[in-house]
């Protein structure tokens, strides 16, 4: 039966659009140039269709792992793949944006066969991440997606695009490399590198000595911090969140609606898939210090949001103070927090996306991201004005958007969890609405005095297609969440229901071993 | 019905957001408005035949779709109706329903637009959803869909104060607006987040009924610990101080009068800054719990009144003196709130809407006369000119300044309609009975003397006296059109009769106004079987000889606790007291009388004698100046500060210092391509995965 690897179509169709391409498609004249465009935005749209068949075959009162595929693959690994109420809602919104970012590069003319086929390749990739069930195969995909991304931003890129890739490499390296050395160690203490058999099995926590220092935790926190390397550089969270701005700023449109979408949840979905569920000790032995990383980062990124002359800078930073909301909502670790970490990156996905897209708008007509550029386009771009106010409201969390949800979801379970962090996490919704709504003003509204500025033109039916579907979204997903709570509902209980024992577990062995001593 | 009261607006928003394309501008204007219109006529079907003992608690709900739903957290679309919605209903689609109608006169022509621009369906489109936002506040059957309304009705305020978007200042005026109320939302949401925290739910009548337990409860917020309801209701005040600009948080409401004159008349005096006053009063079941914090709700409502009464005395403009009015009787509806009688603070909202909306909607009306000037020193003599204007104002101000016959009493006081509610408010101030409240009646009482002075130096200022400043606009005053016009009418009816017709349920004894908020029905009943015991309470409102159980927190649409006498005493004051805002009236008129009739040439001398004070007041007491040196600055300064010395320094300076000396190495290695760093990565990435695999080739394999 077709469904029995349905997940592997799903992936692997934008990989063989990519292999077409490359071997089959020559000449370098215009209709050659068409004809990559259409063959990916083909792609792309069948993937997504494809994906509709795994959300509606999709039980989602079943929290364990569907669609799952297992086969023997080469060296003795296993290829294994599957998707619970957590990962099927970003194979989701990664097959739902794709065809937008095609689209969004419709008027690129420099090597355009490669372009695509950099982003067919990204999107295997990426799904990857999200369907693979073994700790080779996410390695692959986690790593590997990165490789087309830098390409993206490095060829198609702007001036400073070398030093901004250089910068995105320095801080990834050092995660990866510690993440596959605890990938080796888990190996080691559990004998298997299937991810649903190590989700049950309890990594070691004994507190270690290492050199005469005292770990706590043991194993589990050495891991979870080689883990934790690795993601919070891709959230990014405070303080290595320093990469993400420059490489926005010099990535092409399409490449940082990507980055900003998709690519930046790896590092939470990461999190959800492994260090809550896989080293609950060393996750809630350290829940406190995430959850102040993540207050700071919104404190500080929105303060730092406010001064920028940039305006891809300026949504950047925003993007890592919303991802602040996602880590501090994980590291809650309670229903509302999680299912609100869930749904803040899902609907981050679409509203970012559409703030770089609107950037992009005007840059295709100006060719400047400065905000001094700017001012008085709703004079002459009154539809590109009521978009941008749209997204701009989205970004700062108003009631009716998707962007409310996750964040009113991720602050009550922040309270639940620790009211100074709340508190602190809540002023970040005065200062959204500071920088996002500054920004607007500075761009958007006054008169239109400059003079560059007197003939530039309002958004064409392209431009108005690839907003349309993240408009609905935005608004379906602010006024009736429950299409994304219902899903992840159940997954998110099991795995807080397992976490809890393992912490109530660690609790009272520590209890009896305290006690022991004082015997 | 009151799902189709609650989307009419809705409906006409977006028919004028989109539709007038393709139906034309003035069908689409007109749809909205004959939708608003059908939204009014049924909220006043629904106040006049809503009987509260019909349902449980006096309440009942309609289902509209779920909402967020997370683990224990379970919220819904719905419509909550009690009393108090059914209250808000006629005063949001009356107001908006004339509004709406206003603006066809109002914004005709509007020269901050350019010829053939099409600003007319924005504008509608922009009031009709700022309605069907207002009603989701009201109607919400849990806080997070009021936060939705309160939110909504933020952005329409910012919208609507930003709508001449070629001006620089109104612009400034939008942002400062929608900012300074996120301030107060934060103190919402966290008040939301702590409920949730302590009663796992946040639908209402869960919260009221968990609310004597947490009266009981601590709370560990920050740093200490707190009786969780004085905290809960602390936090919520604080987004009540920002939508209602009270102290503090008050500094967007004078600038909001950036936005067109009717816009002002809706948003900024007759319902949007009332939200808070309406959440005061909806959580009612919990405020009577919460000593500390409704004390504190009547000081900042004191101070507000006088603070924005002292603020109105020396302001120019026309629009700010109404402003700071509205932003005063504010503070008078708090400190109702605050000495626990919720119905009064209702009833000062209920009459204030329409005499304010009507001086608004009149000063809108000589604006408009006087081609969009709007400093009153270049107005004067304007009676004769704007006849139909003068009226409506002069019953405004009547209105606003209390003007009635003090101690007859015909089943109901006589008097305009602010007569009867302010006096209700101060009279309970006084019979608050704790010092805060008894230093709250005295603030009133001045802040009454204040609201009559400059209530009448607007009158006297624009409609007597000589005609000042620019000649030609003088001569081509002219009165507004008969859009304009017949919304004041139905108003000015409003602010004559609605004190009076309303006095009972409100303000009456307290059978009165149990049966009319829909409050414990069994004391009643128990009453009535005993002939004589019913003859007693009709005849007194003393209500010690009443049994029976006490009402409940959540039964009915507000909460007195038993031993809130409040209400009762407040028509027990002496006599002075009742008096003493209608003499304050008098002084407040005759000084004005004096001032500007008279002596004219008074106030610019007294003003020069007094130039600090004058100062002070006529820079709003310094708090923009203030707020500006405390918090945009230091906020400013902070970004740019993190960003270069923060980012730019620590962060990368340390990352890539670190790092400088390393990486080059292997770009070099790596060959001098161009982007050697991808190959350098990709080759670190192929090594580390063939480590992994020969370890696990080594020891076994997966099994």
């Amino acid at each position: 039966m077709v469904l029995d690897n349905l997940l592997s179509i799903v992936t692997f169709i934008p990989l063989i659009a990519a292999a077409i391409m490359a071997l089959l498609l020559r000449g370098e004249d215009e209709a050659a140039q068409k004809n990559a465009k259409w063959l990916a935005l083909a792609a792309t749209s069948a993937t997504f269709l494809a994906s509709l068949f795994v959300l509606t075959g999709f039980d989602a009162s079943n929290p364990d792992f569907q669609f799952v595929e297992e086969r023997e693959w080469i060296l003795g690994l296993t290829y294994k793949m599957g998707v619970d109420g957590i990962s099927v809602l970003f194979v989701m919104l990664t097959t739902f944006l794709m065809p937008i970012v095609i689209l969004a590069c419709w008027d690129v003319t420099h090597r355009i066969k490669e372009y695509m086929i950099a982003f067919l390749v990204l999107e295997t990739l990426m799904l990857g991440v999200f369907t693979a069930l073994d700790l080779v195969l996410f390695y692959l995909f986690f790593e590997g997606g990165l490789i087309p991304m830098f390409l993206i931003i490095g060829i198609w890129g702007g001036k400073e695009r070398i030093y901004a890739s250089f910068k995105f490499f320095l801080y990834t390296f050092l995660g990866s490399v510690l993440m596959l050395v605890a990938m080796i160690a888990m190996y080691v203490d559990a004998g298997t590198t299937d991810i649903p058999s190590l989700l049950n099995h309890t990594f070691a926590h004994d507190t270690l000595s290492i050199a005469g220092v005292q770990i706590i935790g043991g194993l589990q926190t050495l891991l979870w911090i080689a883990f934790f390397a690795s993601f919070a550089v891709k959230m990014p969270m405070w303080p290595v969140h320093t990469w993400l701005p420059d490489a926005h700023v010099q990535a092409p449109t399409a490449g940082s609606v990507v980055l900003a979408a998709i690519l930046l949840k790896m590092g939470g979905y990461g999190f959800l898939r492994f260090s809550l569920p896989m080293f609950p000790v060393a996750s809630d032995l350290l829940a406190d210090f995430v959850l102040w990383l993540s207050a700071i980062a919104i404190v500080y990124t929105s303060l730092v949001a406010l001064m920028q002359e940039d305006m891809k800078k300026l949504i950047a930073y925003s993007s890592v103070a919303h991802m602040g909301f996602v880590t501090a909502g994980i590291f809650a670790a309670n229903q509302q927090g999680v299912d609100g970490a869930i749904f803040q990156m899902i609907s981050h996905g679409f509203i970012s996306g559409a703030l770089f897209l609107s950037v992009g708008v005007i840059y295709d007509r100006m060719h400047t991201r400065e905000i001094d550029a700017y001012g008085g386009l709703v004079n002459r771009m009154p539809a590109y004005a009521a978009v941008f106010m749209l997204f701009t409201m989205a970004n700062v969390g108003l009631p009716g958007t998707s962007g409310f949800v996750g964040e009113f979801l991720t602050l009550i379970g922040m309270f639940q969890a620790n009211t100074w962090v709340a508190a602190v996490a809540a002023t970040g919704v005065i200062l959204s609405a500071a920088y996002a709504l500054w920004l607007y003003r500075r761009v958007v509204m006054g008169d239109l005095i400059k003079e560059s500025l007197k003939s530039i033109t309002d958004m064409t039916t392209r431009e108005r297609a690839i907003f349309a579907p993240l408009i609905v979204m935005t608004i379906l997903l602010g006024v009736y969440p429950s299409l994304v709570t219902d899903i992840i509902g159940p997954s998110v209980e099991a795995l807080l229901g397992d976490y809890q024992t393992a912490v109530a577990d660690f609790a009272a062995d520590t209890m009896v071993a305290s006690n022991e001593g004082g015997n | 019905m009151e799902t189709i009261i609650l989307f009419a607006p809705l409906i006409g928003a977006l028919v004028c957001g989109f539709g007038w394309r393709i139906m034309g501008e003035a069908a689409a204007q007109w749809t909205a408005t004959s939708l608003l219109f059908l939204a009014a006529f049924l909220s006043w079907i629904i106040f006049l035949t809503f009987d509260p003992f019909a349902h449980e608690n006096g309440v009942y709900t309609v289902q509209v779709l779920r909402w967020i739903e997370s683990g224990t957290l379970a919220t819904d679309w719905a419509i909550r109706m009690d009393r108090l919605t059914a209250i808000m209903l006629v005063v949001i689609t009356t107001v908006s329903a004339l509004v709406h109608l206003y603006s066809f006169g109002y914004m005709a022509h509007d020269e901050n637009f350019r010829e053939g621009e099409s600003y007319r369906p924005r504008f509608f489109a922009y009031l009709s959803f700022f309605t069907f936002a207002m009603l989701m506040l009201v109607t919400a059957d849990n806080l997070v869909q009021m936060f939705f309304g309160w939110e909504g009705v933020g952005l329409a305020s910012y919208l609507l104060i930003g709508f001449y978007f070629r001006k620089p200042s109104a612009n400034a005026a939008a942002i400062k607006a929608f900012v300074v109320n996120r301030v107060g939302d934060f103190g919402f949401a966290l008040g939301i987040m702590a409920i949730f925290f302590m009663v796992d739910s946040i639908n209402f009548s869960d919260i009221f009924a968990a609310a004597p337990e947490l009266a009981e409860q601590e709370i560990t917020f920050l740093w200490t610990s707190w009786n969780a309801i004085e905290l809960i209701c602390f936090l919520l005040f604080v987004g009540a101080m920002g939508k209602s600009a009270q102290l503090l948080l008050h500094t967007w409401l004078p600038d909001a009068m950036e936005g067109p004159t009717p816009v002002s008349a809706l948003i900024h005096a007759a319902t949007m800054v009332t939200a808070g006053v309406f959440l005061v009063c909806r959580m009612s079941p919990l405020m009577e719990f919460a000593d500390w914090t409704t004390n504190f709700i009547v000081v900042i409502g004191a101070a507000t009144a006088f603070f924005a009464a002292t603020v109105g005395l020396v302001q120019n403009d026309i629009k700010r003196v109404i402003a700071y009015s509205t932003c005063s009787q504010l503070g008078y509806m708090f400190v109702a709130a605050g000495v626990g009688v919720y119905s009064v603070a209702m009833f000062h909202l209920f009459t204030h809407a329409f005499f304010k909306a009507m001086l608004f909607l009149g000063a809108g009306s000589v604006i408009h006369g006087m081609h969009h000037e709007q400093d009153m020193r270049n107005y004067g003599g304007l009676k004769d000119k704007l006849p139909y204007t003068f009226w409506a104002m002069m019953i405004g101000t009547l209105a606003i300044t209390g003007v009635g016959i003090p101690l007859l009493y015909l089943g109901f006081p006589v008097g305009f309609a602010g007569f009867v509610s302010k006096d209700a408010i101060i009279e309970s101030a006084y019979a608050g009975g704790t010092q805060v409240a008894g230093l709250a009646f005295w603030m009133l009482v001045i802040a009454a003397l204040f609201t009559s002075f400059y209530s009448w130096r607007l009158m006297f200022l624009t409609f007597y006296g000589e005609s000042r400043g620019d000649k030609h606009t003088h001569e081509h005053a002219h009165e507004s059109p008969r859009t304009m016009l017949a919304p004041l009418g139905v108003l000015a009816v409003g602010a004559i009769f609605a004190g009076m017709v309303w006095y009972k349920p409100f303000f009456g004894d307290h059978h009165a106004v149990e049966d009319w908020f829909g409050i414990a029905k069994h004391e009643k009943e128990a009453s009535l079987v005993l002939p004589g015991a019913a003859f007693a309470a009709t005849e007194s409102d003393d209500h010690s000889e009443d049994k029976g159980p006490a009402p409940e927190p959540g039964q009915g649409a507000i909460y007195m606790s038993p031993d809130n006498h409040v209400l009762d005493d407040a028509h027990h004051v002496p006599t002075w007291v009742k008096l003493s805002p209608f003499v304050a009236m008098l002084i407040g008129f005759f000084t004005a009388f004096q001032f500007y009739i008279r002596r004219p040439e008074l106030p610019g001398k007294l003003a020069a004698n007094q130039r600090p004070l004058y100062l002070f007041l006529l820079n709003k007491w310094y708090f923009d100046e203030i707020f500006d040196f405390l918090f945009v600055r230091p906020a400013m300064w902070l970004g740019r500060f993190l960003w270069k010395r923060g980012d730019g320094n620590v962060i990368d300076g340390g990352i890539n210092g670190l790092a400088m000396g390393i990486i080059p190495f292997f770009t070099r290695l790596a060959g001098r391509a161009q982007s050697g760093y991808i190959f350098t990565y990709a080759f670190w990435m192929v090594i580390g995965i063939g480590f992994l695999i020969t370890w696990m080739s080594i020891t076994g394999g997966a099994e």
